[in-house]
């Protein structure tokens, strides 16, 4: 079947090419079934999975396409599970429970290789082009940046997939990004994906998997491109993806997990053979031009009422449609913001760097940066989390966590940390928050916290003076 | 799960757009390891005045006596957007809610939905407006949602129909099946297609 449709003279996206490759059954009687090459695990979402499994007699039918990791409730400031709370303890401590009695490798605290499972993912080679990967974790879009298909699934299809490997989908329709130009100075790929959300809405992207391309995402380095991808499901998409060049082949070359010697150069022929083909159609188009941006800031409770450092907090009274206006009014009431105040004008008390979106090596660099032989502005508390303990060697080893430390920051252990909350590590009522995370919500770092979305490079310029300041002047 | 047929409820407004599953079920109550019992945490930093979730916010519908005993919740667009925490269908779902209208839902939300005996409707923005007023404007409003028929049909007699549901699913949520079983009946194909996915993909296969 698949010899047949490669023969069609139909050009194919690289969505379809990867659904062609994966399709089990489609018979039209019940919704088609999928294989899943890689499927990650963490112990929010999984728990209630494998009870499913012990309830049914199920088994794990493929342990080796799995990987474990404890990344939402851990602790970032030690690394003794002991200091977390009894109910986060005793979800990590059943992650591991259940890990070792289906057989799946688990990185838990004490493992040098622990971390974020949408970071450690790409880290050990586990993440590969032309694969189907999924996860109880919606941010799971991140792997597209391999020319994967990704996504979030919920704990039901996380059950599913442990006992058939497979997951009955829908195919979604496809939608391309196309962001030409480049990159102006302090002017990040964070920057490129709150612009897009910000231009498609959170609706936008709503049934379509995201294919990103044009010179400006060929030139993002792949943790660019992760980080580019990570936030589709911001934009309401299925999936992000970019399609897989010698820049994926050198990044995935020697990783523990990826296949080695003539094995890889076999993969490295398939693979590029995914990207989209020319004249390849799409449901929808998006351009843009990456020298057209400026640094992005959210304002708002979602990540598309966003705008751009030299701009203001809008003004709901202009808006034409009703429900708009209520969300803005909503919005800005939560935030304790005043139409037209100027981003600049915005004061933060605490400055978050890291999480699955900016907990890259990459990151650390360009925060770093910025605060190298500056101080933490006194009225300020912030952190770095690297995303992985991988990510925090390196960053130990270039130097990079002394910097920090010197400068006032917090120096963590790899977690998810304040993205969402589940540690200790929290927003009081009130507080503002600088964030490199990639939700806004109400509440999402601490209830009644307000949270801006920014570049690892504006958090760091947030930290240093206490308020939004323009990144490209501090450069 | 439970088989939903035909529906007949009680049914609440909340009239946001966007509303997330953090709102839904906001991070502090994900720690638990069954599914069970997240219905007293549903909306909570809306629905309580406190941390503790004992001083219930009377301006919030939820907590209205003309919508107790709700089952329909009627919601605006990209509904369950964010997280893919299915604790977000099951507080919904413990709490008593079945059917949830909006224009829009986001896309892992509204898988859960089907995974957990919950229906989803999605209906055109101005059938959407009019429930909104009809809802807000007759005290203890019913309606009744008809999967088999797919139409939602109210008491004053109008009828709307509403489309999205896949086959597959809907037969799935009108007999009450796990889907993992039926998964499980194709297991030969399965096999067939992973020995030949192995041998032109043998590069995904290198752990065992």
């Amino acid at each position: 079947m698949d010899a047949m449709k490669s023969k069609s003279p139909k050009p194919r996206t690289m969505y379809d090419k990867i659904w062609d490759d994966h399709l089990v059954v489609d018979d039209g009687a019940q919704a088609p079934l999928i294989y899943v090459d890689r499927h990650l695990i963490h112990e929010v979402t999984s728990p209630q999975a494998f009870e499913g499994l012990r309830m049914t007699g199920r088994q794990v039918r493929r342990k080796d396409l799995a990987l474990a990791t404890m990344d939402h409730n851990v602790p970032t400031h030690t690394r003794d599970m002991q200091a977390a709370d009894s109910v986060a303890r005793l979800q990590m401590e059943t992650l591991v429970a259940n890990c070792e009695e289906f057989g799946i490798r688990v990185f838990d605290l004490s493992d040098p290789q622990q971390g974020i499972c949408h970071i450690i993912g790409p880290e050990l080679g586990f993440t590969l082009p032309g694969a189907v990967i999924v996860c109880g974790d919606s941010h799971t879009s991140t792997h597209g940046a391999f020319g994967a298909l990704a996504f979030g699934i919920g704990t039901s299809e996380v059950e599913h997939v442990l006992a058939t490997q497979t997951l009955r989908q829908y195919k979604a329709g496809s939608m391309l990004v196309q962001v030409e130009g480049s990159l102006n100075k302090g002017v990040f790929p964070k920057d490129i994906i709150l612009a897009v959300i910000g231009a498609i809405g959170t609706v936008g992207g709503q049934g379509f998997v995201i294919e990103y391309a044009g010179e400006a995402i060929r030139s993002l380095s792949m943790e660019g491109r992760m980080t580019v991808c990570n936030m589709s499901i911001e934009a309401g998409a299925k999936a992000g993806m970019v399609a897989p060049d010698e820049k994926t082949f050198e990044y995935l070359g020697g990783r523990e997990y990826a296949p080695k010697g003539s094995m890889f150069e076999k993969a490295v022929v398939y693979w590029k053979t995914l990207g989209s083909d020319p004249g390849a159609e799409f449901d929808k188009r998006v351009e843009l031009n990456a020298g057209d941006l400026l640094p992005q800031v959210t304002w708002g409770t979602n990540p598309g009422m966003v705008t751009d450092i030299e701009g203001s907090v809008p003004d709901p009274d202009v808006l034409e449609s009703q429900t708009e206006r209520e969300g803005v009014r909503r919005a800005l009431a939560y935030m304790g913001l005043e139409p037209g105040t100027r981003i600049t004008d915005i004061r933060v008390d605490k400055v978050f760097i890291g999480s699955c979106t900016n907990g890259r090596i990459e990151d650390l660099r360009a925060a770093a940066d910025v605060v190298k032989g500056k101080k933490v502005h006194p009225s300020v508390r912030a952190m770095v989390v690297p995303g992985s303990e991988e990510v925090r060697r390196v960053a130990e080893e270039e130097g990079l966590g002394e910097v920090f430390r010197e400068a006032g920051f917090d120096w963590r252990f790899a977690g998810c940390s304040m993205c969402l909350g589940m540690n200790e590590d929290i927003l009081e009522p009130g507080e503002r928050c600088a964030s490199t995370s990639n939700r806004n919500f109400e509440g999402r770092q601490g209830k009644g916290g307000r949270t801006h979305l920014v570049s690892p490079a504006m958090a760091a310029a947030a930290a240093l003076e206490g308020r939004f300041v323009d990144v490209r002047d501090c450069l | 799960m439970d088989p939903l047929r035909i529906h007949e409820g009680i049914v609440v407004p909340l009239d946001r757009s966007d509303v997330d599953t953090d709102q839904i079920i906001p991070k502090q109550f994900l720690k638990k390891i069954t599914k069970t019992g997240f219905g007293i945490h549903l909306f909570h930093d809306w629905r309580y005045l406190d941390d503790e979730g004992k001083e219930e916010n009377p301006e919030f519908s939820l907590n209205q006596a003309r919508y107790k005993g709700a089952s329909i919740l009627l919601t605006r667009d990209n509904f369950g957007c964010g997280s893919s925490r299915e604790h977000a269908p099951w507080a919904l779902l413990d709490f008593g809610i079945r059917v949830v209208i909006a224009p829009s839902f986001a896309d892992i939300f509204f898988n859960n939905c089907f995974k957990n005996g919950i229906l989803p409707v999605i209906l055109p923005q101005n059938e959407i407006d009019r429930l909104f007023a009809y809802v807000q404007g007759n005290e203890g409003t019913r309606l009744t949602a008809d999967l088999d028929a797919q139409e939602v049909r109210a008491r004053d007699g109008s009828v709307v129909s509403f489309s999205g549901v896949d086959p597959f699913r809907k037969e799935c949520l009108m007999n009450g099946w796990d889907d993992i079983e039926l998964s499980l009946h194709q297991e030969e194909r399965i096999r067939a297609f992973e020995e030949r996915h192995e041998a032109m993909h043998p590069f995904y296969f290198m752990g065992e």
